[in-house]
């Protein structure tokens, strides 16, 4: 895959930028100063921290009009989800037909 | 104009016109959503329906059919009668080469006040989208039980 697993995972290993998808998630579709209001972080850091978080195509904007809106996109996140926890999924299915046979093959 | 209730994005490695492919036709929606079919004659004006086994879950409209660039349609759920008076939404696919990728963005908007109705869509373009990825990339679908998405068959 050319997509970028690990700049996912640098973009979510960092609080501020977990604290700006949780605003999106809360409230898709927001300004760079929606996204600033409230926060304890300056225009500046949210800014570089936006970067860093659409180059991992975790978050993804447009323009409406005059504004530009950001958007929580959680297919890299759901790519995650399929490709690890399906990965463990399968490997406790196989321990257990495993745990089986052996079981079985005692009471022969 | 209200502002899109989501808007998602994939970077597949296909080629512009498979992608298109893939978004219009059944033989692939079947693979990577949920056995759906998609019913059209993709003419803009015409009637659109997805068909699950048989059932028809959603109506809409052809509004724009630029190939391989820009497919839209409204999208109305008949299925549930909370969500049957609900007005259409309306999607739209944007297809653009960058190199060996393509960037799919889809956005969603119009939608009215139910709850439901959108964790029901947030739950489901994801995935679809990732299947869609993985069918194009790989050869295979990823086989999502629709139970594992927490909704009841919107």
């Amino acid at each position: 895959m050319i997509l970028i697993m690990d700049d996912v995972f640098k973009a979510l290993a960092d609080a501020s930028r977990r604290s700006l998808l949780d605003r999106l998630h809360a409230r898709n579709g927001q300004t760079l100063n929606e996204l600033c209001d409230g926060l304890d972080m300056t225009r500046q850091a949210v800014t570089k921290h936006l970067v860093i978080l659409e180059a991992a195509n975790l978050v993804t904007t447009i323009r409406h009009g005059r504004e530009k809106l950001h958007y929580l996109n959680p297919v890299p996140l759901h790519e995650i989800g399929e490709r690890w926890i399906k990965k463990f999924e399968r490997g406790k299915l196989a321990a257990l037909s495993e745990l089986k046979r052996q079981l079985e093959k005692r009471d022969e | 104009m209200s502002k899109p209730e989501f808007v998602y994005v994939t970077y597949i490695e296909t080629t512009p016109d498979k992608l298109w492919q893939a978004l219009t036709s059944s033989e692939f929606s079947r693979a990577y959503w949920f056995g759906t079919e998609l019913r059209s004659d993709w003419r803009v004006g015409s009637p659109f329906a997805l068909v699950m086994g048989g059932t028809t879950s959603d109506v809409g409209e052809i509004l724009e059919y630029d190939p391989p660039r820009r497919l839209s349609y409204t999208f109305q759920h008949v299925l549930k009668e909370e969500f049957r008076n609900e007005r259409p939404t309306k999607v739209v696919f944007t297809l653009e080469p960058h190199g060996k990728l393509v960037k799919l963005t889809l956005t969603h908007e119009g939608f009215g006040g139910v709850p439901e109705l959108l964790n029901a869509i947030s739950n489901g373009w994801p995935a679809i989208l990732s299947s869609l990825k993985s069918l194009l990339e790989t050869g295979n679908a990823l086989a999502i039980p629709l139970s594992a998405l927490g909704t009841k068959g919107v």
